[in-house]
């Protein structure tokens, strides 16, 4: 049953009038666009595990797909809060229409735009961007998730080609990407990054089937038997692991925005819930336990808020640093990830269904805390940081 | 086909209502402001259905503050190809009106569109007052409108059913539910909206013929009464004495 989508959003903190005017107006629009187009029939894709392809062409027309990329490339020219505001609403309605939305802007259409060729851009940023093609990115492999730089996936020069073989894992988007960037080893064990087009022989995207999370989201693997890649779909302009890393800082920057709206969405209806549900002959939210639950959702909340906001705001200026993005996609994770389960307890029973969005967020997260770099790996990140040792190895 | 789409700037429907300075201000703090839902919903995307098929250009024009250029881009990015915006700070209906009167005059648009009201005031005024004041026939609360080279054909509810009414040459005509569907902004829409022509125009003058004294707000919702099921002589009593229902 489509549910009817009563969403406020909390703003405690006048979060607003950080804002520019053009940043509220592209929020409030993609916010409209979800009420209209996910909200009725989210909760269906998610119980019968299929991702709502209808979608790409809305998505697009919202600026879902690559908003920061240059508009002669087809992008919408914006900055880096209007994107994170975006992912923000996206993720308000589900995960993984944001999964989609940032795996296309983040990890593949930011490693063309930065690493590739003037052709390469010409040749897939404007397609991407109108969603006429859709990419996934393919870094994880099944022996090497945290530590990506062990990966086994390779190419052999072959003259104008090379010759491409592995296999990635956990791949968004795969079943029904038309290219996948692809980062892989050459002779010399150095890290590069090819666009791999769909139809390219001994390519095959088999979809994971039975996830509890994202299950509007498409997962696949990526095999790669003895591909013929041609050498221009090598990305010229980078190489080692700082390739894919750098696009994984632009996800998860957008990522520590998107949980935002899941957290926002599960405090909306619990809050809702709490003035409504009457126990004991008085509305739950009239209950100290309750009201603490709430009091600690909507703090939190704000601070991650003020958290992404100022990250936005370092990143426009070029000054981010990967460590500061850790910190953020590893906080506001974590923060949205409690407030589901707070928020899940608050509905009782009712929170079991799909009734309230609030079980799907919650089983979303699981996802979002994983990849992009586990929780545990941000704090080492951190940690690292802070002290300077290494713990990783 | 020129098109004059009147917009206003009206509290998000959520905002909770309170006033200030003796209950004689409308307490703005805190309050997200949008355009007013029937200039947006039906007169603007209405004109946009009219010019998009029968080519045309739609002007946007709104009296007030610098702060209302928010809105103004809203409704350029919806799809509006520039804007004035007069520079005045009033919301009485004469004073409004007057204003776009004065600068529609002199524009040769053929259609002057308005929302049947606002929806914090719900004066339902300012439409008539245009074309009162332009000389041009009026029409109110449309529901359906169709131009047809140069006879304009508008639907209106009436008690029990509808009237069909034809105009020829300019007129106003104030919208609501029916004439189309909302229309949410996409990002080419934003983004063409940054460079599209927003005027700044001084305002007339003109006397402000009345003036708000105070708000009252209605009274609060009283408590619930549960009266036991076995105690009916109280209910009937109550609907009786109180509720003053039977
Ligand atoms: C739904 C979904 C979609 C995904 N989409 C993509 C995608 O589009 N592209 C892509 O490339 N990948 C994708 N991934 C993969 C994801 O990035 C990986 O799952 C993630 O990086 C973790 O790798 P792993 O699963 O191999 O776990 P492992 O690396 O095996 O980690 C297992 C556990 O060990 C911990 N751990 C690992 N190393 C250390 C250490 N040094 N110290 C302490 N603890 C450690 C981890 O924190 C974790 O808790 C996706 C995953 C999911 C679930």
């Amino acid at each position: 049953m489509a549910r009817t989508d009563l969403f406020q959003a909390p703003d405690y903190y006048l979060v607003d009038d950080l804002l520019t005017d053009e940043q509220k107006l592209i929020r409030d629009s993609v916010r409209a666009w979800v009420k209209k187009e996910v909200s009725p029939i989210i909760e269906e894709a998610c119980q019968t595990a299929t991702f709502p392809k209808h979608l790409i062409k809305g998505l697009a027309s919202v600026g879902a797909f690559g908003p920061y990329i240059p508009t002669e490339y087809g992008g919408a020219g914006l900055d880096q809060i209007s994107y994170g505001l975006i992912m923000q609403e996206l993720e308000r309605g589900d995960s993984g229409i944001r999964s989609t939305a940032s795996v296309q802007s983040s990890l593949v259409m930011y490693p063309i735009f930065t690493y590739g060729s003037e052709e390469q851009k010409r040749k897939y940023l404007p397609k991407l961007a109108a969603g006429e093609m859709m990419g996934c990115f393919g870094l994880t492999e099944p022996d090497h998730g945290s530590n990506p730089n062990g990966m086994i996936t390779n190419f052999k020069d072959a003259g104008d080609h090379v010759i491409l073989n592995g296999a990635k894992m956990w791949i968004s988007n795969a079943p029904f990407a038309d290219i996948a960037v692809v980062w892989a080893k050459n002779e010399h064990g150095v890290i590069h990054g090819l666009v791999v087009e769909r139809g390219m022989e001994g390519f095959t995207t088999p979809e994971t089937h039975g996830k509890w999370s994202l299950r509007a989201s498409a997962t696949g693997e990526l095999v790669f038997d003895n591909v013929k890649v041609p050498k221009e779909n090598i990305f010229p302009n980078v190489k080692g692991l700082k390739g894919p890393l750098g696009c994984l800082n632009s996800a998860r920057y957008g990522i520590s925005w998107g949980v935002i709206g899941a957290a926002m969405d599960c405090y909306d209806a619990a809050l809702r819930y709490s003035k409504q549900r009457i126990q004991f002959g008085k509305p739950i939210g009239a209950f100290q336990l309750q009201q603490k639950k709430l009091a600690e959702m909507i703090t939190e909340i704000t601070k991650a808020q003020l958290l992404s906001w100022r990250l936005g705001v370092l990143k426009n200026e070029h000054r981010a640093t990967p460590q500061q993005i850790s910190m953020a996609k590893r906080n506001n994770v974590n923060m949205a990830l409690e407030i589901t389960r707070n928020a899940r307890q608050m509905l009782g029973g009712m929170g079991i269904t799909g009734e309230y969005p609030i079980m799907r967020h919650m089983m979303n997260l699981e996802s979002v805390v994983t990849y992009e770099g586990t929780h545990d790996i941000h704090l080492l990140i951190t940690g690292m940081d802070v002290t300077g040792f290494n713990a990783f190895e | 086909m020129k098109i004059l789409v009147c917009i206003s700037k009206v509290p998000d429907t959520t905002t909770k209502i309170s006033f200030v300075d003796n209950d004689t201000k409308f307490n703005e703090d805190k309050v997200q402001f949008i355009v007013n839902p029937y200039d947006e919903w039906y007169a603007l995307v209405r004109a946009l259905e009219l010019t998009e098929k029968q080519g045309g250009t739609i002007t946007i024009i709104n009296v007030g503050p610098a702060d209302n250029d928010q809105i103004i881009r809203k409704a350029l990015a919806i799809g509006a190809n520039d804007s004035v915006r007069i520079d005045g700070n009033s919301n009485e209906s004469f004073y409004v009106a007057s204003q776009i009167a004065e600068y529609a005059k002199t524009q040769g648009y053929d259609i002057v569109m308005t929302g049947k009201e606002t929806i914090d005031y719900n004066g339902a005024e300012v439409g008539g007052m245009i074309a009162e004041l332009m000389g041009v026939p009026y029409v109110s609360h449309a529901s359906t409108l169709d131009v047809d080279g140069g006879k304009a054909t508008m639907k209106r509810n009436i008690e029990g059913g509808y009237e069909t009414v034809e105009v020829t040459g300019t007129f106003v005509v104030s919208c609501q539910k029916g004439m189309a569907e909302a229309r949410i902004p996409n990002m080419r829409g934003i983004m063409a909206a940054r460079t599209k022509p927003l005027t700044i125009v001084a305002p007339v003058n003109v006397a402000q013929l009345t003036s708000i004294k105070v708000f009252t707000l209605p009274p609060a919702k009283a408590a619930v009464k549960l009266i036991s099921p076995d105690n009916v002589a109280e209910l009937v009593n109550l609907l009786h004495t109180e509720a003053k229902v039977i």
